[in-house]
């Protein structure tokens, strides 16, 4: 494992993955597509039934589940009509985004070799991205830090204690994956700075 | 005790400093959370802003140190648009009127 950077010829961002980790990279960007697409928009109940059944622009509330509460905060926080109007014209287009990004991530490392099910011991993916295409990784690898930080709930200053829990403990191997992704995403901004 | 004219409209005078903060009556705000990495928030702000590294590397630390920071100022439009591109990088940004 030593994340991203530029290869020095062909300009190009590049990192190798083993199978076991490209494959665990695809799990997480495939779960974060299906929750941005899987949570219906919450229906509007400030208009008329009818207008609202006929206004497909977007949700004028706050997602339910946090990690899409994080993920679309409120714009206006002392202002509730401004911050639902914000919503509405912005939250769309940030969910298509994201799991655009999220599916470039899946997609980069299939065509880099990763198989729909990953069977193969020793098997190496290596990846080369352009420019853009790193940034589109980097920014989702936000998203899934976001996400995975959401849900285990962490806060400021505590890595002390998710170092203290033991090794078999699932909250800390998911720390770890949290962990690995913010690797992954430091290397890559340095790489994209270089 | 003469006639009661109607009140006179007195041109304001603004200083400098007023002047700016009409014609920019907006700000993005971008807060600090525990999971973004202060290289990549510093990339945010040189890549869609344009600021020097060393203006993105000071906006980030106080971020980063006192809990937020006012990264743009503008009219409403600008900073809606600025706060939608924060949330697409994944920062928590949100608007208020310029104090």
């Amino acid at each position: 494992m030593s994340g991203f950077h530029r290869h020095r010829r062909s300009k190009l961002i590049i990192a190798n993955f083993t199978g076991f980790e490209a494959d665990l990279l695809r799990s997480l960007a495939g779960q974060l597509v299906e929750l941005l697409r899987n949570e219906a928009a919450v229906p509007r109940d400030d208009v008329d039934p009818f207008e609202a059944m006929m206004d497909f622009s977007g949700p004028t509330q706050a997602p339910e589940d946090p990690v899409l509460a994080r993920l679309f905060p409120t714009a206006y926080p002392s202002d509730e009509e401004a911050a639902s109007e914000f919503r509405r014209f912005t939250e769309g287009a940030l969910r298509d985004g994201k799991a655009a990004a999220a599916i470039a991530i899946i997609d980069g490392l299939e065509e880099a070799g990763l198989p729909p099910e990953l069977t193969e011991d020793g098997l190496m993916i290596d990846v080369e991205l352009d420019g853009p295409t790193a940034e589109t990784w980097m920014r989702s690898f936000t998203d899934l830090r976001l996400a995975l930080a959401t849900r285990l709930e962490i806060e400021e200053g505590d890595e002390a204690y998710w170092h203290s829990l033991p090794d078999d403990d699932p909250r800390a191997q998911a720390h770890d994956i949290y962990e690995w992704v913010g690797y992954l995403q430091e290397t890559l901004v340095h790489a994209l700075s270089s | 005790m003469g006639n009661v004219s109607a009140p006179v409209e007195v041109e304001p005078t603004l200083t400098p400093d007023e002047i700016t903060q009409t014609a920019k009556p907006w700000v993005t705000i971008v807060w600090n959370d525990p999971v973004n990495l202060m290289s990549y928030v510093t990339y945010v702000f040189q890549k869609y802003f344009g600021y020097s590294k060393k203006k993105a590397e000071k906006l980030m630390m106080e971020v980063h140190e006192d809990g937020k920071s006012v990264v743009s100022a503008g009219t409403r439009e600008e900073m809606e648009r600025d706060v939608q591109a924060m949330h697409e990088y994944g920062l928590w940004a949100t608007m208020d009127k310029q104090e």
